[in-house]
């Protein structure tokens, strides 16, 4: 006999078709095609896709791949605090830099 | 209580997604790591960039990102009862991170071909920043290297209980937590791109 524990947050019913990750998929294609054409434009471009593309490519395969679009808020809570921690890192990182 | 099983597949998701922080914690801290370095040799780095080979780089990430695309239709298929689609996507899965092993390999023979290695000669010659830049490359992208290997490994795994049904439309979460590591490490890649290879 098997017994599934059934959570308020699992609102699994209806699961996700191949189309959407396939269009996720080419999304995340022409995203790479733009990160690329901005770092031969300048360093400074180059920056800003770094900074921008990047996360937003992270952000997509979170999202839709990993299925935290049909979690529910704790999943997505985990990995908003793990980001903001990391953050929390870096901003005191620079800013003891800043006073070198 | 035997024959009793019991089963919290959202507990094995959040679990997994656990697990998963600590190691975007792990990786987070060499990011950090490299941007202090990038900020404090700024023209080494360039330099260093410019010695990676873009297009391996290129054609990697988008070997990864259609490698992610097929273990998640993998999974929709095992949610249809598609047996035999889903072991396709999951083929697929591992001949493209076999791919990616074998791109990585000739890049880095290429460089160890140069005297590029950590602790080489030719190394010890270069500008602290530069032999900065190369010893963070070679750290980050071979740790993302060894996951790579256990993902594969893992997947491999996931294919032979695909096929002997041990992992089935009412019981696939094992597959689904496979899935999401395998997720993990392309989002990895996806920085590991512009770090290095776009950084010149």
């Amino acid at each position: 006999m098997s017994v599934s524990i059934e959570h308020p947050a699992e609102a699994h019913t209806e699961h996700p078709g191949y189309a959407i990750f396939i269009k996720v998929w080419l999304v995340l294609l022409v995203l790479t095609g733009c990160l690329v054409g901005m770092s031969h434009v300048s360093q400074t471009y180059a920056v800003w896709g770094l900074l921008t593309l990047t996360p937003l490519k992270a952000g997509l395969v979170f999202y839709f791949f990993m299925h935290l679009k049909y979690e529910g808020p704790l999943f997505k809570v985990v990995v908003l605090v793990t980001l903001g921690t990391l953050l929390i890192f870096f901003a005191l990182l620079f800013s003891d830099v800043a006073f070198h | 209580m035997s024959g009793h099983v019991h089963r919290d597949d959202y507990g094995a998701r959040l679990g997994m997604w656990l697990f998963l922080v600590t190691e975007m914690v792990l990786f987070g801290g060499l990011f950090i790591a490299y941007s202090y370095m990038r900020y404090r040799y700024p023209a080494e780095f360039h330099h260093g960039g410019s010695e990676l080979n873009v297009t391996l780089g290129v054609t990697n990430t988008i070997v990864l990102l259609t490698s992610s695309l097929t273990v998640v239709l993998a999974i929709v298929a095992v949610q249809r009862a598609e047996r035999k689609r889903a072991l396709a996507f999951l083929s697929t899965t591992l001949a493209l991170g076999l791919i990616f092993l074998v791109i990585k390999s000739f890049e880095w023979g290429a460089k160890f071909h140069h005297g590029l290695y950590p602790n080489s000669p030719h190394l010890a010659t270069l500008p602290p920043g530069e032999q900065v830049f190369f010893g963070l490359y070679f750290t980050m992208t071979g740790l993302h290297g060894v996951h790579v290997i256990v993902g594969l490994g893992v997947l491999s795994v996931m294919l032979w209980w695909v096929a002997t049904g041990r992992v089935r439309q009412d019981r696939y979460i094992h597959l689904e937590n496979s899935g999401l590591y395998w997720h993990l490490v392309d989002v990895i890649w996806i920085f590991l791109l512009p770090l290095f290879y776009l950084a010149a």
